[in-house]
């Protein structure tokens, strides 16, 4: 790669010297090198113009069809002055995009943010700096439209992005020290720019990773037993007769241990052959069922943390005016991407090309490099947009099942879940039971909290790779699966509050891994129940007692929002109590997840005859600090309060004692349109502050608000969820 | 055994080696490489994989290919030919109406289940072109959407029935 040209720059009046110079040409399909991610310290990492002034962006985050692929090239636009229809990003690919750490907590912004737009800022003043040399003129006296560079004052001399660098490597060092704008600036940021994506979602061109077709390719199937058994456990092939699918032309049984696929030249028939081969399992050991569930987990020798300690709880709770001590439950949920997981694997000998919708592409090289015992470098994962998936569904799995095939058979094997597969192989939200307490004064005070939760951690091994014979592990501890600081009480002024942890053992359970809101949802459903009754113990409206705790401006900017656009006129809890046969009622609650803030208000409806629960009206808040795409972020609110009432209403992953039994959308339904509230999405805008994640929140505070609706519209309160007519039929006769 | 069919799909007679069993999905997919029609269930339960068989919306995954034969079959590549017949314009539209609503609304998430959803939302208002909101509702309660978008699919809706009237 020879130097065209090569620049060396010295700004005066400083000491900053910058030097660079512009390399080889740049294709924007084939960079980097397979040995590891390109390197995240340099400009070309991060970007290329090209010749005809546009501007391709590498970014290593996911479009999951939150919106974040158009939401970074906001970013990056507004730095460089270019405008949207400039600017492109690439596929996420180990081959050419930034290792980013992964599309996780709904944080692309949050963490990729700052790093796109220091890299843009810092392109854009080299650019000026070219510029100004081109146009014999001092950098201050330039400016920049559309990727137009031009004398302040002399528009006719000018010289685009394209005509300076276009096509060539910047070879620039990310120094991180280029001013950025200031967000009073902003023309680009802060504004509801279209998503890119949505034109070929409608129209039928987007390329979903279910559409990926590539030449000599076969069809594989995974045969599993229906619905997984105990983490750990795997499931032993018995008995196996290959020649049961011997009818079908062309299909293959494959096998590696007790991992077993079929493949077939056509769909249908890998289909046809995975269900009609006679396989028997082994007697599986025993689960709780879902009967037991919650009394085991309260059994078990759990591993115990103190999360946090201040003040004297004990204390507090005996000598407070008003105390409330309540326990909780709540179910696995499951991720059940619409469209069941696929790749496309083609495994050689000495390579491996995966095409996959991982959150990570550079995480799922390294589990498939050593699955497939390929060195890693060797293995190249591209990522190409699936069904959404809200968390660690079965992508890696896929992924791995397909490399497995592919390998067993030496071609390239396109491999699609089944709905049974997807939703009975899931990594579910792991189940939770807590135990809280909480006490205020006469004045409505909170003066103690403690909460104590149980739940196991999330699998850190692949039903695929365990299939084989890898042993079971736990994903290695990060501390997110923890009873969280944040949801649990900590908006609140409470002096005397203890936090404890109790994690269950993961074998033995279902395979759990995070669930969008991971666990947050479960926290507030139980944290924001208990302290709503300590505001109808001191006789307060429950809006207004949570402001009286409160100190926190952003916690205060979210719980008004949501407030105000539901139009929150002050009464106590449960003041309207009626006994017509279908009551409404109000909840507020407020929840986050890592770093943003979420308030939610919900207007319910129980039909105290049939048990029936239906959301009217939902309303949720996010200050997620600096929001680049407002529009998308109320996309991302509206998504949360609908999920969030599926969540609370229908979702529960069932289990005998041997295995799951929730394995369509028949036996885990979700809400549907008939049931679909009016939603109210309301974003505080922060410019002054970091951009954090929207995509989580406002679901943990709108669990916490139909809570309270249900004890507003019938004096009773639902420990635990979903919110089934057999469950509301038993509480209410509970009373 | 895998055998020549012919069937009608977007106003194409096109010939296809399948067996007769096979679900029209797979033909769809692997053999005319649409786009449109998708896996998402194989059971009938999700609407992801639907089309317009002489109009009706129909689940392609468990419908035998043989069928459709002596049928038309219209998948969401065809949809906008299909509009310009029923309404009998001179040139198919770039898109749908549903499909501008919905891109209008921003209402797509991850937009997998969007084939289902315009598809029936486009026989609907083929048969019913001013539905109230509770009408909406009811024919679309077979498609379901995990993302959640059903309130900007419903606003979608309203506006695509508002253009196709001339109001919008």
């Amino acid at each position: 790669m020879g130097n065209v040209i090569r620049r060396d720059f010295l700004k005066t009046g400083g000491a900053l010297v910058i030097g660079f110079h512009l390399g080889g040409v740049v294709s924007a399909q084939e960079r980097g090198s397979a040995a590891g991610p390109p390197d995240a310290k340099q400009v070309d990492t991060w970007l290329a113009i090209h010749p005809d002034n546009t501007a391709t962006v590498y970014i290593g985050f996911a479009e999951l069809g939150q919106g974040n692929s158009t939401a970074l090239l906001q970013v990056a636009a507004e730095e460089l002055d270019l405008g949207m229809s400039q600017i492109a990003t690439v596929r996420l690919d180990t081959n050419v995009t930034p290792n980013q750490g992964g599309t996780y907590s709904s944080a692309s912004i949050q963490r990729g943010g700052p790093q796109v737009r220091a890299a843009a800022a810092e392109a854009r003043r080299a650019l000026l700096q070219l510029a100004s040399k081109k146009l014999a003129t001092p950098v201050e006296r330039l400016e920049v439209s559309k990727g137009v560079v031009s004398v302040m004052g002399s528009p006719n001399q000018s010289v685009t992005y394209g005509a300076l660098v276009g096509g060539k490597h910047f070879d620039l060092a990310f120094t991180g020290s280029a001013p950025v704008k200031p967000p009073s600036a902003y023309q680009v940021v802060g504004t509801a720019a279209p998503r890119n994506d949505i034109p070929d979602k409608v129209s039928g061109k987007y390329v979903y990773m279910q559409h990926v077709r590539v030449p000599g390719m076969l069809h594989g199937r995974v045969v599993r037993p229906r619905g997984q058994r105990a983490y750990g456990a795997g499931a032993k092939v018995a008995t196996l007769d290959e020649s049961s699918i011997a009818h079908i032309a062309g299909a293959r049984v494959l096998r590696r241990g007790d991992f077993v696929g079929v493949v077939a030249e056509r769909e249908w028939d890998a289909i046809r052959a995975a269900r009609q081969l006679k396989i028997t399992w082994e007697a599986a050991p025993p689960l709780p069922g879902s009967a037991g569930l919650y009394v085991q987990m309260r059994k078990e020798k759990t591993t115990d943390r103190v999360v946090v300690e201040r003040g004297n709880v004990t204390a507090a709770l005996d000598s407070a005016v008003h105390h409330v001590s309540r326990s909780y439950t709540a179910p696995y949920q499951a991720h059940v991407p619409f469209g069941p997981n696929c790749a496309v694997a083609d495994v050689t000998r000495e390579s491996a090309l995966v095409m996959c919708s991982t959150q990570d592409v550079y995480a799922t090289r390294g589990s498939l490099a050593r699955l497939l015992g390929i060195p890693q470098e060797k293995v190249r994962v591209q990522y190409y947009e699936g069904s959404g998936t809200y968390g660690h569904s079965c992508y890696d799995d896929v992924a791995q099942a397909a490399g497995l095939l592919s390998q067993l058979a030496a071609k390239p094997v396109r491999l699609q879940f089944m709905r049974w597969d997807e939703h009975g192989w899931d990594n579910y939200g792991p189940a939770h039971v807590a135990d809280v307490r909480a006490a205020a004064d006469a004045s409505g005070n909170i003066v103690a909290y403690e909460y104590a939760g149980w739940q196991h951690n999330w699998s850190g091994t692949e039903t695929s790779a365990q299939l084989t014979g890898v042993a079971p592990a736990a994903w290695p501890a990060s501390g997110v699966q923890e009873v969280n600081r944040l949801t649990c009480g900590g908006m609140y002024d409470i002096p005397n509050l203890r936090l404890l942890n109790h994690q269950v053992p993961a074998l033995g359970y279902l395979k759990g891994a995070w669930l969008r809101s991971p666990l947050d949802l479960s926290f507030a459903f139980a944290s924001e129940q208990t302290l709503d009754e300590l505001a109808y113990l001191a006789g307060l409206d429950p809006y207004e007692f949570r402001k009286r705790n409160m100190k926190d401006e952003r916690w205060l900017g979210v719980l008004n929002a949501a407030a105000q656009a539901a139009q929150w006129t002050p009464r106590r809890a449960a003041a309207k109590l009626s006994g017509a046969k279908v009551v409404t009622g109000r909840g507020i609650g407020v929840g986050t997840h890592l770093a943003s803030y979420g308030g939610a208000v919900a207007e319910i409806e129980v039909n105290k005859e049939t048990g029936k629960v239906v959301a009217k009206r939902l309303y949720g808040a996010i200050d997620a600090g600096l929001v680049v795409n407002p529009g998308n972020v109320e996309n991302q609110i509206s998504g949360q309060l609908v999920q969030t009432a599926s969540r609370m209403f229908h979702e529960e992953v069932t289990l005998n004692t041997t295995n799951v039994t929730s394995l369509d959308w028949t036996s885990y339904p979700i809400l549907r349109f008939e049931e679909s509230p009016e939603i109210t999405a309301v974003v505080v805008q922060r410019l002054n502050e970091r951009y954090s994640g929207a995509g989580e929140e406002v679901m943990a505070a709108c669990a916490a608000a139909i809570g309270n609706a249900f004890f507003d519209a019938t004096g009773v309160r639902m420990r635990e969820f979903p919110m089934t007519p057999s469950r509301v039929l038993a509480a209410l006769k509970r009373g | 055994m895998a055998g020549e069919l012919k069937i009608r799909v977007n106003d194409q007679v096109r010939t296809v080696t399948a067996a007769p069993d096979t679900p029209l999905l797979y033909v769809l997919s692997n053999e005319l490489e649409l786009q449109g029609p998708r896996f998402g269930c194989g059971l009938g339960q999700c609407g992801s994989c639907s089309v317009l068989v002489n109009g009706v919306e129909t689940r392609s995954c468990v419908t035998p290919v043989s069928a459709v034969q002596g049928k038309s079959v219209t998948t969401l590549e065809g949809l906008p030919a299909w509009y310009a017949a029923q309404k009998k314009l001179h040139q198919a539209p770039a898109l749908h109406p549903v499909q501008q609503a919905l891109i209008d609304e921003q209402a797509v998430q991850c937009g997998y289940c969007f084939n289902g959803m315009i598809v029936k939302a486009s026989e609907l208002l083929s048969k019913n072109p001013q539905p109230t909101d509770a009408q909406i509702r009811t024919a679309m309660n077979g498609h379901l959407c995990r993302c959640g978008t059903y309130p900007r699919v419903l606003k979608a809706i309203q506006r695509a029935s508002r253009m196709m009237a001339g109001v919008a």
